[in-house]
Order: C-alpha cells, then structure tokens, then sequence
C-alpha cells in the first residue's frame, strides 16, 4: 500500500506572550491511518492542534496538506481543506438543537431544510451505530450526547482529517469503545484521524503512530506496533522517572471530617451526589478518584460551604474545643467564624481561587482582608505573606505586585497553594492541584501536601493521575456518578481495581 | 374614536418597529448597540438634507425622486453609523455600552446640528425647514382606503414606510427561522466561537448585521420626520423613541414578529392619555409612563422565569477575539 | 480545490494580545489618539465654517476659560460631570452596567426641589439643609437600588432596566411640574424659594459645589483603593465566582454598591438643583448621566484620572458651544465634536490592548 501523506507540519512554532507553547514541532499523518498525539498536560498538544484547524495561526513554520503547502487563517479554510476538529471544550450553541448545530457554517447549494437535512444526518447515524434525538436542544443533552453531536457535525462535512482533542476525558468505557469502533471505521475509509490524548492504554489500543511533544518541543514519532508504556512515557517525561513520593505512616490519627450520607441535586435536576459518607481523618492524605465530572467538584464545594446539599451532615471535629460543628448550608464566612481553619485548593485557580487580574499582595488578602475592625485594607501583612510565598516556593515573578495572570500556570499555582497553606488549616482540600504543571512543580505540591499531613492537617487530594494517587494518598474513595463505588488502602490498592471501581455506576457526567 | 385611537397607535408604533426590528438584527449578532436613539436621528436627518437639497433645486418635485432621494440618503447616513459602531466593537473590539452611547451623543448631536444649522449653512432663504412636497409622496397611500370605511382606515390609511416596517419584520421573523443564513447569525450572537470554529466569518456577520440594523433603525427616523411630523424637522422632536426601540426588543423577547405587536401596543400607550376622558395635563405625564413600567415588568418577569428561548443572545455585549485564553 | 490554490498566501499580519504596555506609552497613544481627533474636529469644523483652524482651536480655548466667569462656569459644570461619574464608577467596576445614572440624578434633584417648596416655610434653613440633603440621597439610592435587587436575585440585566428607570423618573418629574406649574398647565416650576439655595462660601456661586465633589472624589479613590468594600467590589467585579468562594456574600455587594451610586447620584441631583439651577424640570441632567458613563469609563474607572478626562470633556462642549454661538450654528455642534473625540479615544485602546505583528520578510522570503 502506497501511503499517502494528509497533512504535514514543519517546524511550526506558536508562543503566548513568552510562553512558547510549540516550538519547532513537526508532524506527518497518513491517509488511512489513526495518530495519538501524547504528551503531559500543557505540552502543547491542543495548541498545536487548533493550528491546524485555524483557531491559531503559527508564528513561523508551515502546513502541507496533500503534498501543497496550505494557509489555514481561520476555522473556514480548515474546512475547505476537509479538516474537522472536535474540541476538548464542545464548540456548540446551547439554545440551538442537534441538527441545527450540525447544520451551522455549511456553505452547500441546498436550500435550508431542516427536514432533509435531518434526514441525511440520520443516515449518518444509523451507519455509525449513534443515537441522537435530532431535535433535542444542547442544554439539555448529557456530555456524551453533546460529543455525538460533534462527531456527526464533522461526519457531516465529509471531514478527511479529523482531529479530536481528549475525546475519552468524558466517557464510559462503553461510550469509549463504541467511539473506537467509529474512528476504526473511519480510518478503514481512508481518513486520516488525530486524537490527542494522554492515557496511555488508549493510544496502545487505537492508533498505528504515538507522536509525542513535551514541554512544547516536539520529542519523536514511534509505530505503537513497536513500543510499549514504558518507552512511551519515558518519551513523554523526558527519562524514566519512578514518582518516588516519600510517603510517612500517618501520626496518631483523630476523626477530623465525617461525611454522613449527603445528597445533592444541581439546578438542572440532576443528581450529582447520592447518599455519600465518608470521614478523613487528621494527618493523613485522602484521595478521591473518578472520572472528571463524577461529583468531585460537588463534594468539595459542599464541604466548603459552596454548594446547598438536599440531605445529610458534614460534621467538623474541632481539636482546640473538642466541639462537633455541623457545616452543611454554612457559607464560607460562616465556616470560618465557627473557628474552622478549612483550605480549599479549587480546580478552577484563576476562575474562582485567584482574581487573574488582581497583583499577589491583593491575592494572597483575598482570604484575609476582613481581618481587623478597621473599615480600611491592611496591606503590610499580606504583601509580607507575599514575598515570604514567593522566595519560600520559588514563584517566578517580577514582583509582588505583578497581576495573577501574567504568571505561569506552575507560579499561579504555588501563589494558590501558599496562600490556603499559609493559614495553618485544619483541613486542607485540593483539586487536581497539578494539573497542567511540570514535574518540578508537581513535586513541590506533593511536598507541600506531605508537610501538611506530618503537621497533621486533614488533607483531601482529588487526583486524576492514579499512579500518583497510589504513591501519595493513605487512603483513595472512588467516586462514580456521584455514588461512592469503593474505598481502597493506598499502600496496597492497584491501579486497575481504581480503574474498576470509576466505572462502577456508569462513568461521569450523569 | 376607536379607530383614530388605532390609526394613531399604529402610526406612532411604526417608527419603533423599525428601530426595534433593526436593533434585535444587531443583537442577534452580539453587538448590543445603545446607539440606536442616535442612529434613528441620523436616519431622519440625512433623508432631510437629501429632501431640502432635492427640494431647493427643483422647481416642481418628482415624485419618485423625491421619495428615493431621502430614502438613500438616509440609508447612507444610517449605514454610516452602523459602521462607526462595527469598526469600533467588532475590528477595534472597544467596549459596546461606552460605543452604543458615544454613538447616542454624535447621532443626536447631528441631527439636532443639522436640524438647526442646515439653512445658514446652504445659505438659503426659506425660514424654516420643512418639507411638504416630499412629505406629501411619503404619504401617498392607498387611494381605496377611504372607501373601505373603518376596514380601510384600520389597515389601509398608511403610509408605503409602514407597510414596509411590518414587511420587514416578517422577512427578519422568516429570515431567523428558516434560512441558513439567519442561523449562522444566531449561532454568532450566541457562541461566536463555536460559529467561527464551524466555519462562520464571524466579524463579517457582526459587520452585517449592525449596518442592515442601522439601515433598518435609520428608516424609523425617516418615517417619523416625512410622515408624522409632515416633513417638519424640529429639534429633540423625535425624543427619545430610539431608547423605546431598544426597550421594545425585550419586550418582544427578540422576535421581530412579537414586535410588530409590541411596536403598536407601545405606540398606544405613548398615546392612550389623549384618549382617556377628563385627564389632566400633569396625569397625562403619569401615563406616558406607561411603556416604560410595562418593559420592565416584561424584563423581570423573563428574568424570573429563565426560559432559555427567551434570554438575549448569550454572547450580547461581548466582544470576540479567536486567540483569547 | 481551486479556490484554495489562490489564497495560498501569508496573512501581511495578525493580532495578537499585548502582555503588557509602560504606562507612559500607553497615554502617549491616548495623548496622539486626542490630538489626530482633534485635527479631524478642526477640519470639519472648517468645512463648515470656512474659518481656518488656528481661529477654530482659539476661539474654542477662548469659549472654554477665556474669562475667569467661564473658567467658574466650566469648573462647575465640571464638578457636577465629575460627581455623577463617581456615582456610577463603584457599579460600574462591579461590572454593573448602570446607565440609570439620568434618572437617579433627576429623582436625587426632585426630592431637593421638594423639600424647598414645602418645607422652606417651616422650618430654618440649617435644619431646612440636611433634611434636603437626605431626601435626595435617599431618592437617588431607591432608584439605583429597585434594578441592583432585581439583579440581585434574579439576574435581570440591569442595562434596560436602568434605562427604563431613567424615563420614569423624567416622566414623574414632568408630572411634578405640571402639578405645581406656573402659570398653571405651563409644565414650567418657579424658581426655588431663595432660602432654599445651598449657601454660598464669600460672593463666590460656585466654590460649594466644587468643595463638595473634590471631597466626594477623594473620599471615592480612597474608598475604591483602601476600603475593605472597595475591595470587594473588584472582587466581585471581577470574577464572581472568586468573591463566593472566598465568602463574600454578592448580593449583598451588588445592593450595598448601588446604594452608593445612587446615593451620589442624589447629591449630584442637590448641587444641581439647588446649587446651580433653583429650579428643575424634566430635561436638568440633560445627558450628563450618559456622559458620565464615558467619562468614568475613558478614566478607566480612577478617581483621579477622571478629573481629567471630565475635564476634555467639558472643555470640548463649552469650546464647541463657543465656535457654534461665533458662526450661529446651532448649539448641539459641541455633541458632535464630543462624539468624535469619544470614538477617537475609545478606539485608541485597541492599540494599548493589542498589537499587530507583521510576518518577518526574512521567513516570507524562504518559501
């Protein structure tokens, strides 16, 4: 078989401000063939990705596609190249129904006719093996649905190369495999199809090429037929690193967070959390485990006062008063005047931890600036706190008074991390508190998380990297939609029955 | 008494039917345009210095001319200011609200300028503006409606401007619903990200719809001046029916065929108080209060029920930039 | 794939967002985007007039503190630009779009109007005083506070809603005139009892007012800077989701700030009424709550920097009224100069914002 190249790069490079986010990456695909995309959180995989689909244009570099060299200024002429992108981020109109969204951006002579229109997606459907209700509107569709919708949209098009961005993040093994069997069929078409992932069993599964990128760079091609996980990840991290996470037996442990049956409904009416209990205990790391979106962001939220719970107690063990505080429906202010020292790391840092626009001293006050009867600010303390932060952690800045989000994600980070650290807690939270950083960074999180537990605190650690889970945690709850599915001993848990347990009730997002 | 009632509804609806229909064309884009009551001055004004200019150089007006003459120098003038806002918000990505009112000062300062300064500029001799022979081909109507009795005063008595607003509206109503084009706007008033990601020239559609709307909202200030005020400009006259318009798009929770009603309900109540027996002149200022209380009832009453047909576009007020992160 | 084959070339640039930009460079640009509106202004206003440029910029200085009368007549209407800009600065960096501003002024100036018909008789004017001075704040503060609870409960968008409060608020105070007109059914009030008139400091009719808002403008700067509320403001305004998370209760935020705003809006309405014009009527903000949007927004929500771009904006309009009343044209001449400049100024922060980057020749050349 004479292969055939559908697109190649040439040392494409793209940087954000001095953030170099690719550098000098090239990359080749075939007709006919599937290519993981493989690297850490943050090494430019999406970004190299939204090059070719016209979301970013390149500093420098180039694209041929079909052998000719092709400008792709805008979304618009990655179509015409019959290039079709599905996005981390679903790329939908909420208000809009299936097919309607299907039918956005199409340039065909036929009229506008929902009916025929509707008509040939369901064609698409039945060969495929989906199933959509074509005039649901997207809010109310589960995220699996919505990913079909995407898939459909590009399938519409008669995209050749197709390109999806974390596809699998979202869904249950069965969705997963049904989605497999749908890009095999694709690639026996002739399609060319780039998935970019970083879980390794999937890339041994589906695709015949692993391109890897770290840091940006772009690190080599290998044939999955001749690798394995391990040269693989060694190629991923850059040389075969074993965690190493030092790990102490906790020290004597006292109930310090009891969790007896809560339940909570979102605003759409969905279940998020279903009777769930469970106590953490003070020095010693907690983790939780699932699939993103199974009700991690939920718990924490209720233990921090975030979220009203439809039912159940969160009972708080003071160790100063030996009292038993009920902390459910307490909001944040109130948490902190019943004299509980509760730190919460959230997933969402510049969203909702940090205010990106504010400078490190106003950051690191947002957690104490009521402090004091005075009805003004009191900025000597935290500008202190600020650059004791800053030397102790190593955030790279030109200053504390330098806005949030003109720092990089690590340094964002570890400013978060002080900051919640810094009022001795109690009980600290932390959700996927490395996500997106580089290893140096990982480890001074991990480092910090252990400090913590020897002074004692209470920590939760909400992880998506197992393996790390395995090698920090005392303990790992498994959540699954919502439900607790199973609680492990760290010390002797695998990685597969993790595994196991995330798909019990069905995966996330239900 | 009933029927003049209506007659003066509608003629008073007609010119917030423009405004409103062109301002739910631009928000449906995303561009929230505070400038409408700016654009309708510019609309009115430039068809009245394209009629004097007609007017002042002929000794007897055509009068297909004198109806196409304002009509396009009003379009010019309109599409002007829809231009001003799009290069501004869309290109040079400046915030909409401070625009939409910078737009509002310039367009009624031009108007009222203009207004008030056209005669000493062209150095003519008539005394004041206005425009009766234009007016009176604006006016043409129907010549059987006199014969259709209250039928033909209900629904024939107008104008060819009004039945063009309501055309208008139905087209824009149709043009939303049923066309390709009309989603892929939606889709960028809602996600301008997901349109541009689907293939949608996103700035060209904002460009769009912001100078039709402005297009659109200009002939409401043209019908008001050739129409209602008999081709008299006076200054301020127009009031402050272009911020009606913009009250009128959530009332007709932005659906341009709800506007229709809406424009004539509005144009009712702008008027219901010469209709009200034994009112007095300070309890008339009370019920021209009217339009105002019923708009924001209507605004808390969606924001209460958070039906999501029934919110503004999503991205309304935002501007779009693809490489944002 | 034909058409593909012709666009098969390099974009001459695209924009990118700016990191940062020094501080001086960034009022350098606004400084060259006021002086190339300004020459636009001088062109056209020659177009109109035939008068040349040098005469028009002259005459405009001249209108705007060419005798000390005008310099006071400026810096008031300064002050009370500058004092109604405060007021919606707090919301506004909450990212509360008030443009209830007009009517929250009118309804401060109405309660003041009044208290000066019905109370003057009754009671000495140094109680007479505070009495009115409470009514207009509180008048403000309702009209500013029925949108911020609605906003607050139920996310009703405060845009129109602010609006439509300015039109009832326009339509009460025209009911009001019509009621107490004289003669009657002339919709037109007398001017205020004399006692009523907010005293004045030596023989000078204006320095109250500006004492007043130079007080007012500080007292904000430190409020928005140093205050715990200040603070939480910005929180808020910037990332909703950051001030629950840290325990700040929002809607009370959003209630406590438009309390504020109106609340000065109030005082504007006062200084307006009972400093400046001793009377009122529908039209006596006359815009000047949609202009202060510009004016907070142009200063970039700073106290400080408003006085100054309060102050381009004054002198413009008294400068442009000038060259309006020397050649007779019509007085709205100032609005469109206004206008053009606001473009101008508005459109200058892309380039502070962004910047174009041009493909090097070097890589363009190697293909």
């Amino acid at each position: 078989m004479s292969k055939q190249a559908a697109i190649e790069l040439k040392n494409i490079t793209k940087s954000f401000g001095k953030v170099v986010a690719n550098k000098d990456v090239c990359l080749t695909v075939y007709k006919g063939e599937i290519l993981s995309v493989l690297g850490e959180n943050g090494s430019g995989k999406t970004t190299l990705m939204n090059m070719i689909s016209g979301i970013y244009y390149p500093d420098s570099g180039h694209i041929y596609i079909d052998g000719k060299e092709a400008v792709i200024k805008s979304p618009k002429d990655a179509f015409d190249y019959k290039i079709g992108m599905i996005h981390q981020h679903f790329k939908l109109v909420d208000v809009f129904s299936a097919v309607e969204n299907i039918l956005i951006g199409l340039k065909d002579d036929n009229r506008y006719n929902i009916k025929a229109s509707s008509e040939k997606v369901k064609k698409i459907c039945e060969q495929y093996g989906f199933e959509l209700d074509l005039s649901k509107k997207i809010y109310e569709m589960s995220v699996s649905e919505k990913q079909t919708v995407e898939i459909i949209k590009v399938l519409y098009r008669g995209a050749d190369i197709l390109i999806l961005d974390e596809p699998t993040a979202v869904l249950t093994p069965q969705e997963t495999e049904k989605l497999f069997a749908v890009l095999r069929r694709m690639r026996d078409d002739g399609k060319a199809i780039i998935i970019i992932t970083h879980k390794l069993n999937e890339v041994m599964a589906l695709s015949d090429k692993v391109a890897v990128l770290r840091k940006g760079e772009y690190v080599g091609t290998v044939n999955t037929s001749e690798t394995d996980e391990n040269k693989l990840t060694e190629m991923m991290v850059g040389e075969k690193i074993s965690l190493n996470i030092t790990r102490t037996e906790p020290k004597d442990p006292v109930k310090r967070l009891e969790i007896k049956n809560i339940s909570c409904i979102n605003r759409e009416g969905v279940t998020v959390l279903k009777d769930i209990s469970f106590e953490v205990k003070s020095g010693e790391i907690y983790g939780i485990a699932g699939i993103a979106g199974s009700g991690q962001r939920e718990l924490l939220e209720s233990i921090a006062g975030l979220q009203k719970l439809n039912s159940g107690e969160i009972l708080y063990h003071n160790p100063q008063t030996n009292k038993t505080e009920n902390l459910r429906d307490k909001t944040p202010v109130q948490i902190r005047d019943l004299g509980v020292r509760l730190s919460f790391v959230p997933e969402d840092r510049l969203g909702m931890g940090l205010v990106g626009n504010m400078d490190i001293v106003d950051n690191i006050m947002l957690r104490s600036y009521k402090k004091g009867k005075s009805v003004f600010l009191e900025r000597k303390q935290p500008k202190d706190l600020a650059n004791k932060i800053i030397e102790d952690l190593g955030v790279v800045t030109p200053g504390a008074n330098t806005p949030i989000r003109r720092l990089s994600g690590g340094n964002v980070q570890k400013v978060l991390v002080g900051r919640e650290i810094a009022s001795s807690p109690t009980v600290l939270m932390a959700a996927y508190p490395v996500r997106g950083l580089d290893i140096n960074s990982s480890y001074l999180i991990y480092n910090l998380l252990n400090e913590q537990k020897e002074k004692g605190v209470a920590v939760i650690f909400v992880g998506e990297d197992l393996d790390v889970l395995l090698e920090l945690c005392d303990r790992i709850m498994v959540i699954s939609s919502g439900e607790i599915s199973g609680v492990l001993d760290a010390r002797t848990a695998t990685k597969e029955e993790i595994g196991l347990l995330m798909t019990k009730h069905g995966g996330g997002d239900k | 008494m009933i029927v003049a009632f209506i007659q003066r509804a509608i003629v008073q609806g007609i010119p917030l039917l423009f405004g409103s229909t062109g301002e739910i064309i631009t928000e449906k884009s995303g561009n929230l345009n505070l400038g409408t009551a700016g654009v309708m001055y510019m609309g009115g004004i430039s068809g009245v210095i394209g009629a004097f200019l007609y007017e002042n150089s002929v000794e007897t007006v055509n009068p297909v001319l004198a109806v196409l003459i304002p009509l396009l120098a009003s379009v010019i003038g309109s599409s002007f200011m829809g231009l001003i806002y799009a290069l501004l918000t869309v290109t040079l990505r400046a915030n909409q609200n401070v625009t939409g009112l910078a737009l509002t000062t310039f367009g009624v300062g031009f108007g009222n300028f203009f207004g008030g300064s056209l005669i000493k500029l062209l150095d003519t001799d008539v005394p004041s503006i206005a425009l009766s022979a234009t007016s009176k081909c604006f006016k043409a109507g129907f010549p059987f409606a006199d014969k259709l009795g209250v039928v033909g005063d209900v629904f024939f008595s107008y104008s060819f401007l009004a039945y063009i607003a309501i055309a208008i509206a139905l087209v824009t109503s149709f043009y939303f619903k049923k066309t390709k084009s009309g989603l892929h706007l939606r889709a960028v008033g809602e996600n301008p990200a997901t349109a541009d990601a689907a293939g949608i020239n996103v700035s060209a559609y904002k460009y769009g719809a912001t100078i039709i709307g402005s297009i659109i909202a200009g002939l409401g200030g043209l019908y008001y001046v050739m129409d209602y005020a008999d081709g008299v400009w006076s200054n301020d006259g127009f009031g402050d029916r272009g911020w009606l318009a913009i009250a009128l798009v959530i009332f007709a929770v932005w659906r341009p065929n709800f506007g229709i009603i809406g424009s004539f309900l509005f144009g009712g109540l702008l008027i219901i108080h010469n209709y009200i027996p034994n009112l007095t002149l300070s309890a008339q200022e009370l019920f021209k209060m009217a339009p105002y209380v019923v708009t924001i009832i209507v605004l808390v009453v969606i924001s209460m029920r958070r039906k999501r047909e029934n919110l503004p576009p999503a991205s309304l007020g935002l501007s779009y930039f693809r490489e944002e992160r | 794939m034909a058409n593909i084959q012709k666009k098969t070339h390099e974009p001459l640039f695209h924009i990118a967002k700016r990191d940062s930009i020094p501080t001086l460079k960034a009022w350098l640009i606004r400084a060259a985007a006021i002086v190339i509106a300004l020459i636009v202004c001088g062109l056209l206003t020659m177009l109109l007039t035939g008068e040349n440029p040098i005469n028009v910029y002259a005459s405009m200085i001249e209108g705007a503190i060419g005798t000390e009368r005008r310099v006071w007549r400026l810096l008031q209407d300064l002050a009370i630009l500058l004092c109604i800009s405060l007021a919606v600065t707090p919301a506004f960096k909450m990212k509360f779009w008030n443009i209830g501003a007009e009517g929250q002024v009118l309804i401060g100036g109405l309660a003041a109007a009044a208290c000066s018909m019905f109370l003057t008789d009754s009671l000495p004017t140094a109680v007479l005083i505070p009495v009115m001075f409470i009514a207009s704040v509180l008048a403000g503060a309702i009209w500013a506070v029925i949108p911020a609870f609605f906003k607050a409960h139920w996310n009703t968008n405060e845009t129109p809603f602010t609006l439509m409060m300015n039109y009832i608020a326009i339509q009460l105070v025209s009911y009001y005139c019509f009621v107490y007109s004289v003669p009657k059914g002339s919709g037109k009030i007398p001017l205020l009892p004399k006692a009523s008139w907010l005293p004045t400091i030596g023989n000078n009719d204006y320095i109250l007012n500006i004492i007043i808002v130079a007080v007012i403008t500080f007292g904000m700067y430190i409020y928005l800077k140093y205050n715990k509320h200040g603070y939480e403001i910005s929180v808020v305004g910037e990332s909703e989701n950051t001030a629950k998370y840290i325990g700040i209760n929002v809607k009370k935020v959003i209630i406590r700030t438009l309390i504020l705003s109106g609340a000065i809006c109030g005082i504007a309405g006062l200084l307006l009424v009972n400093g400046t014009n001793h009377t009122i009527a529908s039209n006596t903000v006359d815009g000047r709550g949609f202009t202060a949007i510009m004016v907070s927004w142009l200063a970039k929500f700073n106290p400080i920097t408003m006085i100054l771009t309060a102050f381009i904006i004054v002198f413009l309009e008294k400068g442009a009224g000038e060259i309006s009343t020397m050649f007779g044209l019509n007085s709205s001449f100032s609005e469109i100069i206004t206008g053009i400049i606001i473009f101008f100024i508005i459109g200058c922060e892309f380039f502070i914002n962004y910047k174009l980057v041009f493909r090097s020749k070097k890589e363009a050349n190697s293909k």
